[in-house]
């Protein structure tokens, strides 16, 4: 059952990156990147990380993309045109992200004894804990990193602010 | 039937490949800056993945963390991107070229 959760989300977060890649109006790269991290949130689940699942799914496509979509359609941002740049672009970008995934891959499959695998079963029986423990780790080991992203959010709504406020 | 832990990795790895390809290929800065999003989302999964082979909790936290900061650089990310289009008049960033000359 896991496998077959692996292969259809891992094949729809693919399709949806190269959708993301391939469309051209940002409203389309949006939307197609929503799809990547749904299907993203049920991996995470099928990894025994069901606070993660669900806070992708509230934080990256509620609010995030949301954020995105808000600002492409404030800017009224149209299809982007072909330029001179984007030649030099194609002729960098594609063989260097190729070769990074040969590079990564390589690593990750030679290397896969390793690594071990995945039993879901063992992690749904125990599933209420995996939130106990980010609760225990979070508010009482790392209280402070925690208290502290508060401050970064606080001066990240200012700066926000600031920056898109209209000029005087 | 379970899955190894590398088809996550090698997964991990496709996702942050072809964001990177959309970094350099995309001339729009808010698609830009949407793939910077898909890097740091495939970077997540690697983390979860090595958290469940380890059954540590810690990488689970680290990437509770990534997502706090990541919606802070979204918003200061947006509202840069506001300015530059208050500015220059076009979201183009081969356009974006005052220091160039």
């Amino acid at each position: 059952m896991q496998l077959a959760l692996f292969i259809i989300f891992g094949l729809l977060a693919v399709a949806g990156a190269i959708n993301f890649l391939l469309q051209r109006h940002p409203i389309n790269s949006a939307l197609s990147l929503i799809v990547v991290m749904m299907s993203l949130a049920v991996l995470y689940w099928s990894l025994g990380a069901e606070f993660l699942a669900a806070a992708q799914v509230i934080v990256y496509s509620g609010a995030i993309m949301v954020l995105f979509v808000f600002v492409v359609m404030l800017l009224n941002a149209g299809e982007e045109e072909r330029t001179h740049g984007s030649r030099a672009a194609y002729m960098a970008g594609v063989p260097g992200a190729a070769a990074i995934f040969c590079l990564l891959s390589f690593v990750f499959l030679s290397n896969g004894h390793a690594f071990g695998s995945t039993d879901l079963s063992s992690h749904l029986t125990n599933a209420v804990n995996n939130i106990s423990q980010i609760s225990s780790v979070l508010f009482r080991d790392l209280l402070l990193p925690f208290e502290v992203t508060s401050i970064l959010i606080l001066v990240a709504i200012l700066g926000a602010v600031v920056l898109a406020r209209k000029e005087q | 039937m379970t899955v190894p832990i590398s088809y996550y990795l090698v997964l991990a790895a496709v996702l942050f490949s072809i964001g990177v390809a959309s970094f350099l290929i995309k001339r729009n800065i808010i698609t830009i800056f949407m793939s910077i999003e898909l890097m740091l989302n495939a970077v997540n999964l690697t983390f979860v993945a090595f958290a469940h082979m380890w059954h540590q909790i810690t990488g689970q936290i680290f990437v509770f963390f990534v997502m706090v900061v990541a919606a802070a650089e979204a918003a200061v990310g947006l509202a840069i991107i506001i300015a530059i289009f208050r500015t220059r008049r076009t979201l183009n960033v081969d356009q974006v070229n005052l220091l160039k000359n």
